[in-house]
């Protein structure tokens, strides 16, 4: 056995609990795509600590539920940004929330999308469809220090043109210095992209494999495809960074229900280098 | 005597002083909860006097098995684990973590601090060695800052009881939690005596909180020689396990065996009932439902119990991760075995034997561990220890 216990934690008098929504206001609200929204959210009470790149937030609809939500953004002083795709009850309630609304936050929550690993590299930054949304932070963190990194690479995939995020911003990020690549699985008639995976980019994106990081959010099944095909071009699995979901409920690291094998996601996720993931991922049902 | 001297030396109290002590706690403002006799079956439930202890009941388990029986003598902690455990106390079934009410300008919440209401004051009695791990354990997930546990952990008061029966599914000794007290946290830890000088308990203290409980009951010092019995007595119970479960290793045989193929011959037998989540002392999941009344007015969260064994437990968008009840049960094992100690740095299991008796068809998980065992040592070939 271990090492004996240490004494319980005592209980600090009239601290809230982990499981206390603190009360935010929608500040702004602006509509991404027919499902998906971006909330900036203003602090009604003391504030949460200020969110890193890659972690989320627990978000309380009134009387609906809780979900977790990725941080998509920074915004001025105490204020959240985050983007929300209506697919269920609570993101239904919480893509409607309007102005002057009010939302209930915990967190933030799990790890960050480590910069480090991608300083003095090619920085390789790969979303499929609502996975940009959690590294769209990262991204504005490196255009912000620009200087640290060598090329700064954006790869993004959607089911559709209608599906893209934060089309506006394309072009600014390709402004500051960021080699912007969109692909869709179904065009339309207006579309003149490319049309197909994500992962037809991959060979054209890099240059020296290995001194290239890249940072994966999409759907599992995506995030091990891309980081499959950027091992096997000699990228190591320790610089690729990959964001994996399971059901987090509470956060905390309290309710169990986030686990994969090892890992409880809410606390050790969601943001994983690859060599600890694809192990993992890799097993049905862990 | 002073509480120094009762410290560092075992004390003695007989029947009466055990409810003496039952009196001292309850003067002192604890729920004094212990085991009594109740609907066929030892359970833990709020005692008013050490008289309603189980004294000559004991218990016959079996996978998938619990008889109560009658004793030849009349011990008070001459039985093993029942079906509850200390966690239905510090960490309950179900509990409401706030209260929201409609404002004009959103919501407001209320009673979400946990000593909002009274924050109950326990004093467990009875507490096996390998439940006094089984709450440590809990502590090392639970008791974060500002949690309803931690803050009725703090409250707490232990009388620990040496195990000098255990019973046929049980196997603290070999995960090294018993049948002595073997961790700190306890306040008072008993060793029970029926012989020929009659039925006492030796007291030995583990906290200045037990020294000035103890110092409000009669007790003697015990002897060296009444010392030396009631070591003894925990020593042969050490030999007396009805099961056995090598530990060492037990981490990387559960890392190792993710595609054994003793988990379709357990998914076999196994219902998905979840009994065992809800048995063991240390699991810990739960769920957490958000409620309001019908008018929209009032809205609640609730947490309760939940188990890895429900299909709803691993759901996502696309589904539920874990669909087959054989990763369903892979989940549980290598969680309580292995992955236990990746997450919080010891095994999540204590050897009550809970799981192997509430099992309604009777999967002893030393069998399913001797099982994977075998199979791993076959899949590496001839050399490999079993």
């Amino acid at each position: 056995m271990t090492a004996a216990p240490e004494p319980a934690v005592r209980a600090a008098a009239s601290t809230p609990g982990p499981m206390r929504p603190t009360c935010y206001v929608v500040a702004a609200r602006e509509a991404e795509t027919y499902d998906t929204a971006t909330l900036t959210l203003r602090p009604a009470e003391n504030p949460i600590d200020p969110p890193r790149p890659g972690q989320f937030t627990m978000l309380y609809a009134y009387g609906v539920g809780e979900v977790p939500i990725s941080v998509s953004g920074f915004a001025r002083g105490q204020e959240l940004v985050q983007t929300i795709r209506a697919i269920g009850a609570v993101t239904r309630a919480l893509c409607a929330a309007a102005p002057g609304d009010m939302i209930g936050v915990r967190g933030p929550y799990g790890t960050e999308w480590r910069l480090g690993v991608a300083e003095g590299r090619d920085l390789l930054v790969v979303a499929g469809g609502i996975g940009l949304a959690p590294l769209r932070p990262a991204l504005l963190t490196a255009l912000a220090e620009r200087a640290r990194y060598h090329r700064v690479v954006l790869l993004v995939g959607a089911r559709s043109p209608d599906d893209l995020l934060f089309t506006r911003e394309l072009e600014t990020w390709r402004r500051r210095g960021t080699d912007v690549r969109v692909t869709v699985d179904r065009a339309d008639a207006d579309w003149k992209g490319d049309v197909g995976l994500v992962t037809r980019f991959i060979d054209g994106a890099l240059n020296d494999p290995a001194r290239t990081a890249a940072f994966v959010c999409g759907p599992e099944i995506m995030m091990r495809i891309c980081a499959h095909a950027l091992v096997n071009r000699g990228v190591a699995a320790e610089n690729i960074l990959v964001s994996l979901e399971r059901n987090m409920r509470c956060g905390a690291a309290l309710c169990g229900h986030c686990q994969l094998g090892p890992l409880l996601l809410c606390r050790d996720g969601p943001v994983v280098n690859y060599a600890e993931a694809a192990p993992l991922v890799a097993k049905m049902e862990l | 005597m002073d509480t120094k001297t009762a410290i560092a030396v075992p004390r003695l109290i007989d029947a009466e002083g055990l409810g003496n002590l039952f009196q001292a706690l309850a003067g002192e403002g604890y729920h004094v909860i212990g085991p009594a006799v109740q609907d066929g079956a030892i359970v833990l439930r709020e005692l008013s006097s050490a008289a309603e202890l189980p004294f000559g009941w004991g218990v016959r388990l079996e996978p998938g098995g619990y008889q109560l029986r009658h004793r030849d003598d009349t011990s008070a902690f001459g039985h093993s684990a029942g079906p509850q455990s200390w966690k239905r106390f510090l960490h309950p079934p179900q509990e409401r973590l706030w209260s929201a009410t409609r404002t004009a300008d959103g919501f407001e919440l209320s009673g979400d601090r946990a000593d909002d209401g009274e924050v109950p004051r326990y004093a467990f009695v009875g507490v096996r060695p390998c439940d006094l791990r089984a709450i440590a354990v809990q502590d090392h997930v639970l008791a974060q800052p500002g949690s309803r546990y931690a803050a009725r952990r703090a409250r707490l008061f232990i009388v620990a009881v040496n195990c000098t029966e255990p019973g046929e599914t049980c196997f603290c000794a070999s995960m090294g939690t018993g049948p002595g007290v073997h961790d700190p946290g306890y306040d008072l830890a008993l060793t029970e005596l029926l012989d020929d000088r009659g039925h006492r308990f030796l007291v030995e203290v583990g906290s200045q909180q037990g020294a000035d409980m103890l110092w409000q009951v009669s007790s003697t010092r015990a002897d060296d020689a009444t010392v030396g019995r009631a070591r003894s007595a925990v020593e042969a119970a050490a030999g007396r396990m009805g099961r056995q479960m090598q530990a060492e290793g037990l981490r990387d045989l559960m890392a190792d065996s993710h595609h054994a193929a003793r988990w379709d011959d357990v998914a076999a037998r196994c219902l998905t009932c979840g009994n065992c989540t809800m048995a063991c002392p240390t699991c810990f999941c739960t769920a957490i439902e958000d409620t309001t009344d019908l008018t929209g007015e009032h809205a609640e969260r609730w947490e309760r119990w939940d188990s890895c064994f429900d299909l709803d437990f691993s759901y996502l968008a696309g589904g539920s991760v874990r669909s087959s009840p054989k990763s369903r049960y892979r989940q549980w094992l290598t969680h309580k075995l292995g992955t236990w100690h990746d997450q919080f740095g010891e095994s999540g299991c204590v050897g009550c034997g809970r799981c192997i008796v509430w099992c309604p068809t009777g999967i002893d998980l030393t069998e399913e561990v001797k099982a994977l065992r075998t199979e791993r040592a076959q899949r590496s070939g001839p050399g490999e220890r079993p």
